[in-house]
């Protein structure tokens, strides 16, 4: 079979699987988040952890249960890589330092899982999975948790109520995340992914060297890691190392598994509000965002386009992996930028302008397609907000979106929710150019020196965590600057976005009339991808003028 | 301002609580139950799927490894030995295949070092296997992303037959009939790319007389 054929079985087969598990995934997860039952194990969660599972919450109340949660995440992390070294299976590991512990827990709790360390020389066995990969499962869950009270202010009239956050968080973890990373982590090791405890094994080679192999329980974390959406890797290397990612089809697995989830929520939203339409039109939106994204990272690799290296090589293979290749590489690099997950197969800092240009370019789209889990829905749901907004205004009627008027309060908060995040990225690569100690932590000079620190900052605001690795980003500097983008890039949207789900729920319905934009044609699809496209290319073009645009037309 | 404060506490105790439970069973039952099934089940797999030599341990074959000569003095690497199979370049610390360091170069696609490297690698690989230099594929003058790849593409272990055949005194058709039969196909025959196991056919390098 020649490469081009292959490598388009490769893509439709992830597509025909993530449609396969649209329809049981979103509504199994309708089901979770609806369901008025209890398992008796969540009660006894509720018991020990000392919370109420009986009573929906405020928003303000579900706000502050997100708040002082992630709150003590991270300050758990933290104390938990200071003091690494005096607990079980440190496997010989220092102390961590404290800009560093500060930059990861942030990280972590954050679902960004930026690392600014080496896994395999900074933390130890117990650190990766009780601290570290804990973080995996309970960030994606509050990702989750949030969208679902988002769509509970759609659904629900005259309340004050958005739903209970510890209800959401067990429930999503115990229900969706434990049992789907419980069986992928188990189809990881029968592909090859180690999971063991043996630390650091030295073994004296083939040819007679010395080498010293890092084990470790590396599928539990990984099946959680692409699942949910999070993107640490427990090598520096992430999933192009080995044993993280010993062969196509695992690899091929992991990027299915990191999408499974962002692409599911639609049909989620869907059935929760009631009108599966208006879920099918999230998800085509979607859906041809990544489809766009897919055809141009792959032609650009595949062609060497403005590349004088792949040139040179007969080829973009610096960076990449032999058995993966361009395509399931490509595949990789746009799935892992267009959700939260960040982690990746092939470095990004070598791949084309174009190629590299359109991961960073996928990250300020606000990570919408499919998304991180949870923060994808709420991410594009905003953005619907403000197409319908914007459609309200060409006709001149009060927009309305599933039934609820969109009233100057709701539109600030919107508006707040996207220019957060720009905010952050355009100030803070402003700062570090302006920085000359910042400056010289660019590996590459010149205009793909300024990409790699613009898509440090993009990665952390918007919570991705992928990085143009030649970057030096473990200084105090940036280990404190881009902690902060983190914390900000995440918490301030949950708070405009659980703001705008307690104004939604005040509301009555309001009656469809034929005046009434639809928002489940394909009008709407259009209308939303449009809107998408003009605010983030307005946003960033200056930016990305400087950085890949200068350097693919140089 | 003392109740606000004592329920503050109260909601942070909570939450902390509600992270230990989390911890518990995400951070320590589940991946001890994983680690117990893939050790009783998949046992090779789970410890790194490592190749023997009487029963100690010489590779992983996932993982990469030099096939240098000792370094001369003071060299930190030695050149590449033409008894073996090479593999592709490695950025995985400053030996290459260190994994303890892995990582990929982080070169950019137009980096004038990385452009020179790229060239200076195709002339030394075209002069050490004894082919043109336009024949030497990518993979052979790139390096990979873990800086620990096992794999090259199977054109750059066909270039590479007569070399390590001369160097061993072998008929090069049976060195050519092994590696054939370590070319690795697509997985399902249509994900990833062909490859041959640089460690693994090393390893059957070395039984064969």
């Amino acid at each position: 079979m020649n490469e081009t054929l292959a490598g388009w079985l490769q893509i439709l087969a992830l597509v025909g699987a993530l449609a396969l598990s649209f329809r049981p995934l979103g509504d199994y997860m309708a089901h979770v988040l609806t369901s008025p039952r209890h398992w008796r194990v969540e009660q006894l969660v509720y018991r020990i952890g000392g919370v109420r599972g009986d009573a929906d919450q405020t928003w303000p109340a579900y706000l502050r249960s997100v708040l002082t949660f992630s709150a003590v995440s991270v300050l758990f992390l933290y104390a938990f890589q200071r003091l690494q070294n005096h607990l079980l299976l440190s496997v010989g590991m220092k102390p961590v330092a404290p800009s560093l512990a500060f930059n990861t827990a942030a990280s972590f709790v954050t679902n960004t899982n930026w690392q600014a360390y080496s896994g395999e020389s900074t933390m130890g066995h117990l650190v990766q999975m009780a601290g570290l990969a804990v973080q995996n499962f309970v960030s994606a869950a509050v990702g989750i948790a949030v969208v679902a009270a988002l769509i509970r202010g759609f659904t629900r009239k005259k309340t004050d109520r958005v739903g209970n956050f510890w209800v959401d968080v067990t429930r999503i973890v115990l229900r969706v995340l434990l049992p789907i990373a419980f069986v992928m982590a188990i189809v990881l090791v029968a592909g090859g992914v180690i999971e063991n405890f043996h630390g650091i094994q030295s073994i004296t080679t083939i040819a007679g060297d010395h080498q010293s192999i890092t084990g470790g329980p590396v599928a539990s974390q990984e099946a959680i890691k692409e699942l949910g959406t999070n993107g640490g890797g427990f090598y520096n290397a992430n999933s192009a190392h080995p044993f993280e990612n010993p062969n196509p089809f695992t690899n091929w697995l992991e990027i299915y598994l990191l999408l499974v989830i962002g692409f599911s929520m639609p049909r989620t939203f869907g059935t929760m509000v009631g009108d599966r339409r208006q879920g099918y039109a999230i998800v085509a939106v979607m859906a041809l965002i990544w489809a766009a994204s897919v055809a141009i990272v792959t032609a650009n690799e595949l062609h060497s386009v403005s590349s004088s290296a792949g040139h040179a090589a007969g080829g973009m293979m610096e960076g990449k992996e032999q058995r993966f290749g361009i395509w399931a590489s490509a595949l990789f690099a746009v799935s892992t930028t267009l959700t939260s997950c960040g982690a990746v197969d092939s470095f990004h800092d070598s791949y084309t302008p174009g190629g590299g240009g359109m991961t960073i370019f996928n990250m300020m789209l606000g990570e919408i397609a499919p998304g991180g889990t949870g923060s994808g829905l709420y991410g594009i749901l905003i953005l619907a907000v403000v197409a319908v907004f914007v459609a309200g205004l060409m006709v001149g009627r009060t927009p309305e979106y599933l039934g609820k008027k969109l009233g100057a309060r709701e539109m600030k908060f919107a508006s707040l929710y996207i220019l957060t995040t720009p905010g952050i990225v355009l100030v803070g690569a402003g700062i570090a150019m302006a920085l000359p100690g910042e400056r010289a932590a660019m590996l590459n000079a010149g205009p793909h020196g300024f990409s790699e620190v613009l898509y440090a900052f993009t990665s952390a605001a918007n919570n991705n965590g992928s990085a143009f690795a030649g970057l030096s980003a473990n200084t105090v500097w940036y280990d404190t600057a881009l902690g902060v983008a983190m914390l900000f890039g995440r918490f301030l949207p949950i708070v405009f976005v659980l703001a705008l789900a307690g104004s939604l729920a005040r509301q009555q319905a309001v009656p469809v009339t034929a005046g009434t934009l639809p928002t489940h044609r394909p009008q709407f699809v259009g209308l939303l991808a449009g809107v998408i496209l003009i605010v983030v290319g307005l946003t960033y073009f200056p930016a990305l003028a400087l950085g890949p645009l200068a350097e693919g037309l140089h | 301002m003392a109740g606000s404060l004592t329920r503050l506490l109260r909601h942070h105790l909570a939450a902390l609580r509600m992270l230990l439970v989390f911890t518990v069973i995400t951070g320590i039952v589940y991946p001890l139950v994983v680690t117990g099934i893939a050790q009783a089940v998949f046992p090779h797999q789970a410890n790194g799927s490592l190749l023997k030599d009487g029963g100690r341990p010489v590779a992983s074959s996932l993982i990469g490894q030099n096939f240098n000569l000792p370094p001369s003095k003071g060299q930190t690497t030695g050149a590449p030995d033409s008894r073996w199979f090479q593999p592709r370049p490695s950025a995985a610390g400053p030996t290459g295949y260190d994994p303890t360091n892995s990582g990929a170069s982080n070169l950019g696609p137009n980096n004038a070092g990385l452009v020179k490297a790229v060239k200076d690698r195709r002339a030394a690989v075209a002069a050490f296997d004894g082919v043109p230099p336009s024949s030497v594929p990518a993979d052979a003058v790139t390096a990979s992303g873990s800086g620990l790849d096992p794999d090259i593409s199977p054109t750059y272990a066909y270039e590479q037959v007569n070399r390590v055949a001369k160097a061993r005194g072998l008929d090069p058709a049976a060195v050519r009939k092994l590696v054939a039969e370590h070319v690795q196909g697509r997985n399902l025959g249509f994900l990833g790319q062909e490859r041959v196991n640089v460690v693994v056919l090393n390893h059957d390098l070395a039984a064969l007389k």
